[in-house]
């Protein structure tokens, strides 16, 4: 299973904070993932469509083209505004 | 990874600038001390702002926060690195943020401080959430941010 985290308005728009998605050959990267995850419906296909939209693989901000393996904790959130 | 004079702390209490001073300050082959305290201010994009909430990745956060410690001690010599940052709900004129550095001279005490908020704004993953008179807004990552930490790339 991969664990999947939202943050901010992504969390928000979405109505979830974490779900587990099944590993297969579809979420090999991140890309891969957010692409299935989109295709859930208009709402979750228009949040992550989000040009701004910004990955964590494993708690590092991370390319759409990193790998993601069974077991890995990939993250979906908005640009970062601490400080 | 983090070392033994760095601080960094993510929390929901408050923090007292003076005790944190003080903390690092007592080094005597340290001539430069400077601090860096960010507040919940009134107006933001012209719009009135009542509280703030900061929310966070955790885990994630305290391990960013301890790279950019280590990315400044890279580029200059530094005693005492503290960062300490507020998550949760903060009312108008609340302190979120603490920078404290030292080093033997003031140069690179100020510019590691500056490297350090402008680094943490654009790489710690903290979200802020605006309270005001017309209902609660995400707030916009702003473009002159993401050139002020930029701006370290070329040095």
């Amino acid at each position: 299973m991969i664990n999947v985290l939202f943050f901010a308005q992504v969390r928000e728009l979405l109505g979830e904070s974490t779900i587990k998605v099944e590993a297969s050959e579809q979420t090999t990267t991140a890309e891969g993932l957010r692409a299935l995850l989109a295709a859930k419906d208009d709402k979750w296909g228009k949040v992550l469509a989000s040009d701004k939209l910004l990955v964590a693989v494993n708690q590092t901000i991370s390319s759409w083209d990193t790998q993601v393996e069974d077991g890995d904790e990939v993250a979906f959130f908005p640009p970062v505004t601490g400080g | 990874m983090s070392q033994a004079n760095d601080r960094v702390l993510v929390q929901t209490q408050d923090f007292s600038a003076p005790e944190e001073y003080a903390r690092i300050a007592a080094d005597d082959s340290d001539g430069a001390v400077v601090t860096f305290v960010g507040k919940v201010r009134d107006f933001n994009d012209g719009s009135a702002v009542t509280d703030l909430t900061l929310e966070h990745y955790p885990g994630m956060t305290e391990a960013v926060l301890n790279q950019i410690a280590a990315e400044a001690r890279e580029r200059w010599p530094l005693t005492h690195v503290t960062i300490i940052h507020r998550v949760g709900t903060m009312a108008l004129g609340e302190q979120i943020v603490f920078i404290g550095v030292t080093s033997a001279h003031r140069k690179a005490a100020f510019a590691a401080c500056e490297f350090l908020i402008d680094f943490l704004k654009t790489k710690a993953p903290f979200w802020k959430l605006e309270a005001g008179e017309q209902g609660k807004n995400w707030v916009e990552a702003k473009d002159a941010d993401e050139q002020a930490a930029k701006m370290w790339d070329k040095q």
